[in-house]
C-alpha cells in the first residue's frame, strides 16, 4: 500500500466498517467488536503507514476530483493534521471501548445507529485533518456538523430536540455565513484555497481587510467555540456522554481549533500575521474567551456544564497560540490539540462513569463519592492536573511553549492571561477531586438494607467505564516524557 | 446496413430539431385515442425519453459542431421558421425533457390516487402537449413562434393544474390563467413592438437590426413589456402570487413537472430576449435592468424563504422556497456577468434537480398519508426512511451544503456578487441560504423526532416506481455537486457566449 492510497483509505476507513456494524448489529458483542477492529485498524493506518513519511519529511497527497475550476477535492497530509488524525483515531479505540461500558451500562437505546453515526463523525474528523484545501476542509466540516446532529439528539427527547437546534443553527449558521464568505473571499484574492507552507494571501490581501477575512475565518469556524458563537458546546452535553468525550472534548472541537490554526499558519502564514499584526485583535478576543468562560465553570454545578465550559476556554488557547504569530506560539497551540485532548476526555470518561456507577449528575451531591469510586476519581486528578498545566503531565509542556510564544511576540498580558487561566482550573477543577475524596458521604436514608452494609466497599462502575478514563489518565502522564516527539512532527509545520 | 437505410438515419437525425416538437405534439392526440390509462402512460413514456435522448444528441451535436440552424420546411431564415439551438438552449432542453421523463416515469401510482382512471388518457396528452410548448418555447429561433408555444405550454398547464383533487386546484387554475394571460399579452406586445422597429421576427436577425436602430423609446418599451411578461411566467417578486396556489393543488406530478420545467423555460425567455435580443449594454446601459431586478431578487430570497418558514402544508412550504429560488436565478442574470449569469444559468439546471425531487417525495407522501401538511410527517422517518432520506438530501442541497448542487450555485452567486464589488449582497445571500435550513429542519424535526398519533394510518414505504425517480433525481443533486463539468461548464460556456466574452 502506497502511503498516498493509505491517505485515502484512512478518511473512508470508517465508512467501511459501518456496513460491518449493521450487518451484525442483532449480536451487540460482534457490532462492539466491528467498532474497535475499524477504530484500531485505522490507528494502525495512520501511524504505520502515514506516520513515517510525514516524519521523514513528506507531504502525501491525493487528487479525487477537481469539483470547480481550481477547487480540488484533495488530501495532503501535513504534520498538524497528522497529529490531530492520530488523536482522533486513537481516542477513537479508547472511547468505543467506553461506549460499550456506557451504553449498555446505562440502558441507552438505539445503540446501532449510536455506532454508525459515530463512525461518520470519525470519517469527517480525519478528512477535517487531512484536507489539502480550505474547500476539502470546509466539506468535512460540514460532514462533522451532520452527522454528529443524530449524536446530540440522541434521546429524541424535547430537550435534545432544542439542543440539536442550537447546535445546528450556531454550527450551520456560522460556517454558511461566514466561513463560506472568507473561502470564496480567499479563491478571489488568491485564485486558490489550497494550504501552502508561509501561506497564500501574502500581497493579495492587506490592511483592514486582512483583519476582517480573519474575523471571518475566526468566528466562522463556530466549531472553535470562540465566544460569542459558544453556545452551542454546553447545549451538546445532552448527547450520551462518549459523545460528549470523544466529539465534544476532541474531534468536533478540536476540527474547529485546527481549522483556525491550519488557516493562520498554512492560509495567512505567520510572517504576514507578525508584520501586519492583523491577528492581534484575535489574541484578545481568545484571552476574553479564556477567561469569561473559565470564571462561567466555576458557576455550574453540573459537572458536564462545568467540564463543557472548561473545554470552550481551552480552546482558545489554541486559537491564542496561533493568533500570537510566533513560533512558539503556533507550536504550543498545536500540541495542546493532543494534550488538552488526552486530559478532557479523561474527565469527561469519568464524568460518564460517575453517572453510570453512582447516577450523580451534580458536583455537589459527589461528596464522598471518591471513596466510593477511587480509581474515577484518581483518574479525575490526573486528567485535572493536565489540564490545569502542571507537571508531570502532557498538558505543562502545551502552557510552557504557549507561554513563550507569548514571550517571543512581547504581548506579557497574555502570559498573565494564561496564567490566571490555570489558578481559574484549580478552582473549576480541584474541589470536584476535594469533595470526592475528603468529604464523607451524606447519610443516605433512602438507602436501606443491602446499599447499607456495603456502604463503605469500592462500588465502581462497569470495568469498562472506567478502565477507559484510567488508561487515558495515565496517557497524560504518557505524554509528559513524548513532547520532544510532538516537537519535532510539529516543528516541519513552520519549515519549508 | 445498407446505404439507403443509413441516409434515412442520418436525415431522421438532421430532422431531429423539428421531431422534439413534432413527436409529442402528434403523440398527445395518439394518447386520447388509446384511452386506456396504462397504454397511453406508455406512449408518453416512449415519447418523454425518446425527447430526452434526443435532448442529448442535439446537446452533444452543439457541443462539437456548434450553433444548430434548423429552417422549417426548408424555408430559410430569417424569412422563414427557424429553429437554433446553441449551449444556451441545449442546456435548458436537456432539462426539460429529462425532468419531463423522470416524473412520467414516477406518474401512474400517484395518479391512479388523485385522478380518475378515465381521465389518465386525457392527462397524459396534456403533459405530452406541455412539454410540446416548452420544447418549442426553449429551441425556436422565432420571436412570434415563442409566444404561440408559450401560449400552447400555459393552456395545457392550466387545465393539469385544475386537474387537482380540491376545488381549490379550479380557483388556482383560474387564477394562473389570468395571471398567465396577462403575462402572455406583455410578452406578445414587447415581441410586437420590436417587430415595428426591426421588421423581423427571427431572434438572430432582430439582435442586429436592433444594434443597427439604437436604443429608441419603442425599444426600450418593448424590453420593459418582455421582462414583466416573462416576470410574470417565471414568478419573480412580486409578480409571483400564482405560483403558491397553483404548485399547492395541482396534483402532485404536476407540480413536480411543472416546478422544474415552466419557471425555468420563462427564466430561459428572459436571458434569451435581455443579452441575445437587446444585448448587456442596452438593458444595463439604457435600461438599467439590473437596478429593477437586483432589489426584486434579493426580496424574492428573503420574503418566500421567510413565508415559507411559517407554512403548514409541506407542499406549499416548497412552493414559496420555489419563489425564493427563481430570486437567485433573478440575481445572477442582475449581475450581467459571467460568474453571475453562470451562478443563474447553473441553479437553473440545480434547482429543477433538486425541486422535482422534493416535489416527487410530496407525492409519496400524499399517497401514504394522503396529506402534506406537517402533521402528516410525524414519524414519516421511521415509516418511510428511504422517501424521507431523500428528503433530507435535496433539502440539504436546497440549504447548500457542499458537494451538492445547492453549494456550487451558491458558490458562482457569491462569486458574482464579489466580483461586482457588492459584498453586502454576497452577506444577503448566504444569510438568506440559512432561512433554507429553518424550514427544511422544521419538516426533519417532526419526521423524526415526533411520534405518530396512536390513530395514523398503518402504512408502509412508498412504491418503487416512485422511489426509483425520487432517487435518480436525489442522485443528480449529489452527483451534479461534485461532477460539475457538465453542467457549470455549460453554463458557463452559455454566459461566456451571451455576454461575448472570449473562452
Amino acid at each position: 500500500m502506497t502511503v498516498e492510497t493509505a491517505v485515502g483509505l484512512a478518511v473512508v476507513w470508517p465508512l467501511l466498517g459501518i456496513p460491518l456494524i449493521l450487518l451484525v448489529r442483532r449480536w451487540p458483542n460482534l457490532r462492539e467488536a466491528a467498532s474497535l477492529v475499524t477504530a484500531t485498524s485505522l490507528f494502525a493506518m495512520v501511524t504505520k503507514v502515514i506516520l513515517p513519511a510525514v516524519m521523514a519529511g513528506g507531504r502525501p497527497r491525493l487528487d479525487i476530483v477537481e469539483v470547480l475550476p481550481g477547487l480540488q477535492l484533495a488530501f495532503e497530509v501535513e504534520p498538524l493534521g497528522m497529529l490531530f488524525s492520530m488523536v482522533a483515531s486513537g481516542l477513537w479505540i479508547v472511547t468505543t471501548l467506553y461506549a460499550i461500558g456506557y451504553m449498555r451500562g446505562h440502558h441507552e437505546e438505539n445503540q446501532t445507529r449510536f455506532y454508525v453515526w459515530f463512525a461518520l463523525a470519525i470519517s469527517g474528523a480525519v478528512g477535517v485533518a487531512f484536507a489539502a484545501n480550505v474547500f476539502t476542509l470546509f466539506v468535512f466540516y460540514e460532514a462533522i456538523t451532520l452527522s454528529t446532529y443524530p449524536l446530540v439528539t440522541h434521546h429524541g427527547t424535547e430537550a435534545a430536540k432544542k439542543a440539536g437546534r442550537v447546535y445546528l443553527g450556531i454550527l450551520m449558521g456560522t460556517s454558511v455565513g461566514l466561513l463560506l464568505f472568507a473561502m470564496v473571499w480567499t479563491y478571489l484574492a488568491a485564485g486558490t484555497t489550497e494550504f501552502q507552507t508561509g501561506g497564500i494571501l501574502a500581497g493579495k490581501v492587506g490592511g483592514w481587510q486582512l483583519m476582517v477575512l480573519l474575523a471571518l475565518y475566526a468566528f466562522g469556524t463556530g466549531k472553535a467555540a470562540l465566544m460569542p458563537f459558544h453556545r452551542w458546546l454546553p447545549a451538546a452535553m445532552v448527547a450520551p456522554t462518549p459523545v460528549s468525550a470523544l466529539l465534544h472534548a476532541v474531534a468536533v472541537v478540536k476540527a474547529g481549533v485546527f481549522t483556525v490554526l491550519k488557516v493562520l499558519v498554512y492560509v495567512f502564514g505567520i510572517d504576514l500575521l507578525a508584520s501586519t499584526d492583523a491577528s492581534r485583535w484575535l489574541t484578545w478576543a481568545a484571552a476574553f474567551t479564556i477567561l469569561a468562560a473559565s470564571i462561567i465553570a466555576l458557576t455550574k454545578d453540573n459537572l458536564k456544564a462545568r467540564l463543557a465550559y472548561s473545554t470552550v476556554s481551552q480552546l482558545s488557547y489554541i486559537v491564542l497560540g496561533g493568533a500570537l504569530a510566533t513560533y512558539a506560539g503556533v507550536l504550543g497551540g498545536g500540541m495542546h490539540i493532543a494534550m488538552h485532548a488526552m486530559g478532557k476526555i479523561t474527565l469527561f470518561f469519568c464524568a460518564g462513569a460517575i453517572l453510570v456507577g453512582a447516577h450523580k449528575t451534580e458536583i455537589s451531591d459527589m461528596d464522598g463519592l471518591g471513596k466510593r469510586m477511587p480509581f474515577t476519581f484518581g483518574a479525575f486528578l490526573l486528567g485535572s492536573l493536565s489540564v490545569i498545566g502542571l507537571p508531570p503531565m502532557g498538558g505543562s509542556w502545551s502552557k510552557w511553549y504557549l507561554m513563550l510564544g507569548a514571550l517571543e511576540a512581547e504581548q506579557m498580558f497574555m502570559m498573565a492571561v494564561l496564567m490566571a487561566s490555570s489558578l481559574l482550573s484549580i478552582g473549576y477543577l480541584m474541589p470536584v477531586v476535594a469533595r470526592g475524596f475528603f468529604r464523607d458521604a451524606p447519610l443516605e436514608h433512602e438507602h436501606e438494607h443491602e446499599s447499607d452494609r456495603e456502604g463503605s466497599g469500592i462500588r465502581e462502575a462497569p470495568l469498562l467505564c472506567v478502565l477507559p478514563p484510567v488508561l487515558t489518565g495515565i496517557g497524560c502522564v504518557v505524554l509528559f516524557f513524548f513532547a520532544e516527539d510532538l516537537y519535532l512532527l510539529l516543528a516541519g509545520m513552520l519549515m519549508p | 446496413m445498407t446505404g439507403g437505410e443509413a441516409d434515412l438515419l442520418t436525415r431522421v437525425s438532421d430532422d431531429l430539431p423539428a421531431l422534439q416538437i413534432a413527436v409529442p405534439l402528434l403523440s398527445a392526440a395518439v394518447c386520447l385515442l388509446v384511452r386506456r390509462p396504462r397504454a397511453a402512460w406508455a406512449v408518453a413514456m416512449i415519447v418523454a425519453w425518446g425527447s430526452f435522448a434526443s435532448a442529448c444528441v442535439l446537446l452533444s451535436r452543439v457541443l462539437h459542431g456548434g450553433t444548430i440552424s434548423y429552417a422549417e420546411g426548408g424555408w430559410q431564415p430569417p424569412w422563414g421558421i427557424e429553429l437554433r439551438i446553441d449551449l444556451l438552449n441545449a442546456l435548458v432542453l436537456l432539462v426539460v425533457t429529462g425532468i419531463c421523463a423522470i416524473v412520467l416515469t414516477a406518474s401512474p401510482r400517484s395518479l391512479d390516487q388523485e385522478i380518475w382512471s378515465e381521465n389518465h388518457h386525457k392527462f397524459y396528452a396534456l403533459y405530452l402537449l406541455c412539454m410540446t410548448g416548452l420544447a418549442g418555447m426553449t429551441i425556436t429561433g422565432d420571436a412570434f413562434n415563442i409566444f404561440v408555444f408559450l401560449e400552447i405550454s400555459s393552456l395545457s398547464s392550466y387545465a393539469l393544474i385544475a386537474q387537482g383533487t380540491t376545488r381549490r386546484a379550479l380557483t388556482s387554475s383560474l387564477q394562473y390563467l389570468v395571471m398567465g394571460t396577462i403575462g402572455g399579452t406583455f410578452i406578445l406586445l414587447g415581441i410586437g413592438m420590436i417587430y415595428m422597429v426591426t421588421g423581423t421576427l427571427n431572434i438572430a436577425d432582430m439582435a442586429l437590426q436592433l444594434a443597427a436602430v439604437g436604443p429608441n423609446r419603442t425599444v426600450l418599451v418593448a424590453l420593459a413589456c418582455i421582462g414583466v411578461g416573462t416576470g410574470i411566467k417565471l414568478a419573480v417578486f412580486p409578480l409571483h402570487i400564482w405560483l403558491p396556489n397553483a404548485y399547492t393543488y395541482a396534483p402532485a406530478i404536476v407540480t413536480a413537472f411543472l416546478a422544474a420545467t415552466a419557471t425555468k423555460v420563462a427564466y430561459y425567455v428572459l436571458v434569451r430576449f435581455v443579452f441575445s435580443v437587446f444585448g448587456e449594454p442596452l438593458a444595463f446601459g439604457e435600461l438599467r435592468l439590473d437596478a429593477v431586478l437586483m432589489p426584486l431578487a434579493i426580496a424574492a430570497m428573503f420574503a418566500g424563504s421567510f413565508v415559507a418558514i411559517f407554512q403548514d402544508d409541506i407542499k406549499r412550504m416548497l412552493a414559496y422556497s420555489s419563489v425564493a429560488q427563481i430570486g437567485y436565478m433573478v440575481l445572477g442574470l442582475s449581475f450581467a456577468s459571467v460568474s453571475g449569469l453562470t451562478g443563474g444559468l447553473v441553479h437553473l439546471f440545480n434547482h429543477a434537480i433538486m425541486k422535482s425531487g422534493l416535489f416527487l417525495v410530496m407525492a409519496a407522501v400524499l399517497l401514504r398519508m394522503g396529506s402534506t401538511r406537517l402533521e402528516a410527517f410525524a414519524g414519516l422517518g421511521r415509516r418511510m426512511p428511504i422517501t424521507m432520506a431523500a428528503f433530507v438530501v435535496a433539502g440539504l442541497s436546497l440549504i447548500g451544503v457542499p458537494l451538492t448542487v445547492g453549494f456550487v450555485s451558491k458558490w458562482y452567486l457569491v462569486m458574482g456578487a464579489l466580483e461586482g464589488g457588492l459584498w453586502p449582497v454576497a452577506v444577503l445571500i448566504l444569510l438568506s441560504s440559512l432561512l433554507a435550513l429553518v424550514y427544511i429542519w422544521r419538516v426533519i424535526e417532526v419526521a423524526y423526532f415526533r411520534q405518530p398519533p396512536d390513530d395514523a394510518p398503518e402504512i408502509g414505504e412508498a412504491p418503487a416506481s416512485m422511489l426509483v425517480p425520487t432517487w435518480v433525481l436525489v442522485g443528480a443533486t449529489v452527483f451534479f455537486g461534485v461532477f460539475t463539468s457538465l453542467s457549470v461548464g455549460l453554463a458557463s460556456a452559455a454566459a461566456r457566449m451571451l455576454l461575448g466574452v472570449e473562452l
